[in-house]
């Protein structure tokens, strides 16, 4: 067990500088029935809690993945029916969910490199580009990411709204009409994905600049030396040592993408035609607005499997590059 | 931490090297220097982006009705007027809200301080069978979406009746996977002869967890406060979900349901503006206070 997470760890580390050695595994046994006991008393509170908070409802969304639970249901759990593997089978029949898992991936592909992509050039720029006001910008940058997703999504539709908002405003500076963004069906998406990576490229530049930071300057000052031009610097150093950055900040983004819910929830209400419908709105309208419950679950745990699967993809791909 | 240490040794050599480069000569300081201006400009424009919603909130939320929907349009408002805000406050009972978020956020806030503490100090610094497999766990959760416990977690607080109550607010987030981490981290650093000493003169294990260790442990511990403090303040899909009576709704929740229902709000963007800046004002002021712990928490988490 302790080589396993040790080797889950193993990617971030690799980019700081070592850090110090996990405390106190070895060479200690006089008072180990005292820490047995005390160990299991500190981690009791947490234990309870994941238990009953997150490992039963795990558990339980599979179960009723698999029964017809419904509203009747919420008040008498028990008398739901088992219906083998229905819903699933309903699921990929459903045009609906289809095209919400299809939104959803389009928010994805498009969302996390523009993401990631704009993160890294603002972290190099910070880093390397300049030397001073690095914490005006950064802090300019970051703010997005501690506001309330909520009322960024009420400015958001308000900055994009055709008549009164912001665009619209600048457009008819210049004398142009403003499209209406979050009425069409081509562009809802694409405005929704633009407001994502305004709200998260400042996680994935302060990432990057901690892992800038832990590239040691002998190597960028060799390159120089060398005559390497600033492209070649960032495509032969910064880019191959910042992997486990790279690889980090892309599966918090991929995850975080996958179950996007407020943007649509306040911005769209999922439309037009369901055009910004995704899984994880869908799951919520299925849940609690149709107290559809047991199909809901199958939802969840599709979206699950799909985050698992990507995952564990993203670690691989990225990761054995490296060797 | 270790980013800290050779930030140090970046900044020294940067400014050496540019200096030099003023000179236009010595080899690629120069090119470098002759693009910063450039950079500088790029970063200005990006920046101006990232701030645009901001101001464009901030200006709307201070316009007259006429003002709000003039063609062309008004950037700056010509009579500064908080008539918004007024008609807001008539609809929406937001000092009610207010304290909903800020007594959740608290109690979700102590509640991981101390539970994610704990349990991060058992896993850095003692030695128990099964603390590996606790390890895992909780590293396991920190990969689970949210989104996956919804329902039946629904269900389980209508049963225990805890549907528009604090408790049904706070007990999912009480302990998250993310503090334990970051706690265990911080730990780790504490040198065992310390804690050592201490057995050796009789100390408890929770007289040494709470009086030696969480003393040392204080920027974490402030780190911890602000990202727990705030992602319960921005929690959106759990409130909606646990709350049925407007009364226990927290900030979010009332704004998402006062703009989307076409009813209430009625497309007075004035007043969603103004809804909007008063959830976001504070916490951009207590961001800009606190900027470091911010960004050196997500590095911390990141990178270890």
């Amino acid at each position: 067990m302790s080589t396993t997470t040790e080797k889950a760890r193993g990617p971030r580390k690799a980019g700081a500088a070592p850090s110090p050695a996990p405390g106190g595994s070895r060479g200690r046994k006089p008072s180990m029935g005292v820490q047995n006991a005390a160990g299991w008393l500190f981690s009791t509170p947490f234990l309870v809690l994941f238990t009953v908070f997150m490992a039963f409802p795990i558990l339980a969304t599979l179960v009723m993945s698999f029964t017809d639970f419904g509203l009747r249901n919420v008040t008498r759990p028990w008398e739901a029916n088992f219906i083998g593997f229905e819903n699933y089978v309903n699921l990929f029949g459903d045009e609906k969910f289809l095209k919400s898992l299809f939104n959803t991936g389009y928010f994805v592909v498009v969302g996390v490199p523009l993401t990631i992509g704009i993160g890294l050039v603002v972290a190099v720029l910070l880093n390397n580009g300049i030397d001073r006001a690095r914490t005006f910008f950064r802090v300019g940058f970051y703010a997005p990411v501690v506001t309330t997703i909520v009322a960024v999504a009420v400015v958001w539709r308000f900055v994009l709204d055709p008549s009164d908002g912001l665009i619209a405003g600048l457009f008819s500076e210049v004398g142009w009409t403003a499209p209406d963004f979050l009425g069409s069906e081509t562009l809802a998406m694409p405005s929704l994905i633009v407001m994502a990576v305004w709200r998260n490229v400042g996680t994935v530049m302060v990432l990057f600049i901690a892992g800038l930071q832990a590239i040691p300057t002998e190597v960028r000052e060799a390159a120089k030396l060398d005559g390497a031009s600033v492209w070649q610097e960032f495509r032969g150093i910064t880019v191959p040592l910042l992997r486990p950055t790279l690889l980090y900040a892309t599966v918090i983004t991929t995850i975080g993408y996958l179950n996007v819910f407020e943007e649509p929830f306040v911005m769209t209400q999922g439309g037009p035609s369901d055009s910004t419908l995704t899984v994880s709105l869908n799951m919520y309208r299925e849940g609690f607005n149709f107290f559809h419950m047991g199909y809901a679950s199958a939802m969840a745990y599709v979206l699950f499997v799909v985050i698992m699967g990507i995952t564990v993809l993203q670690l691989r791909l990225l990761k054995d590059n490296t060797k | 931490m270790s980013a800290n240490s050779s930030t140090a040794a970046v900044e020294p050599l940067k400014n050496t090297s540019g200096k030099k480069g003023d000179g236009g000569k010595k080899g690629n300081g120069g090119k470098r220097n002759v693009s910063r201006p450039l950079v500088y400009v790029l970063l200005s424009l990006g920046l101006l982006v990232m701030s645009a919603p901001f101001l464009w909130m901030g200006l709307s939320a201070f316009k007259t009705q006429s003002e709000l929907s003039a063609s062309p349009p008004v950037w700056i408002p010509t009579e500064w007027t908080l008539e918004n805000f007024r008609q807001l406050l008539d609809k929406l009972d937001l000092p009610l809200y207010f304290m909903n978020s800020v007594i959740v956020a608290v109690l979700v806030t102590v509640s991981n301080l101390i539970f994610c503490s704990m349990l991060g100090y058992a896993l850095a610094k003692l030695n128990f069978v099964g603390r590996n497999k606790i390890f895992g766990l909780v590293l396991g959760a920190l990969m689970v979406p949210g989104n996956l416990m919804l329902l039946p977690l629904f269900v389980l607080m209508s049963k225990l009746q805890l549907i528009d109550s604090y408790a049904g607010l706070v007990l999912p987030f009480a302990a998250g996977a993310f503090g334990v981490f970051l706690m265990r981290q911080f730990m780790q650093s504490i040198p065992d002869e310390l804690l050592e000493a201490a057995r050796m003169d009789g100390a408890s294990e929770w007289y040494i967890f709470w009086r030696i260790v969480m003393p040392l442990v204080k920027p974490a511990l402030a780190t911890l406060s602000i990202f727990t403090f705030l992602g319960s303040w921005n929690n959106f899909v759990w409130p909606l979900i646990a709350t049925n009576d407007p009364d226990k709704y927290t900030l979010p929740v009332a704004l998402a349901t006062f703009a989307t229902d076409p009813n209430k709000a009625g497309g007075s963007n004035g007043m969603l503006m103004a809804g909007a800046f008063l959830i976001v004002l504070p916490v951009l002021v207590v961001f800009i206070a606190l900027q470091r712990h911010f960004t050196q928490g997500i590095a911390t988490a990141g990178m270890k």
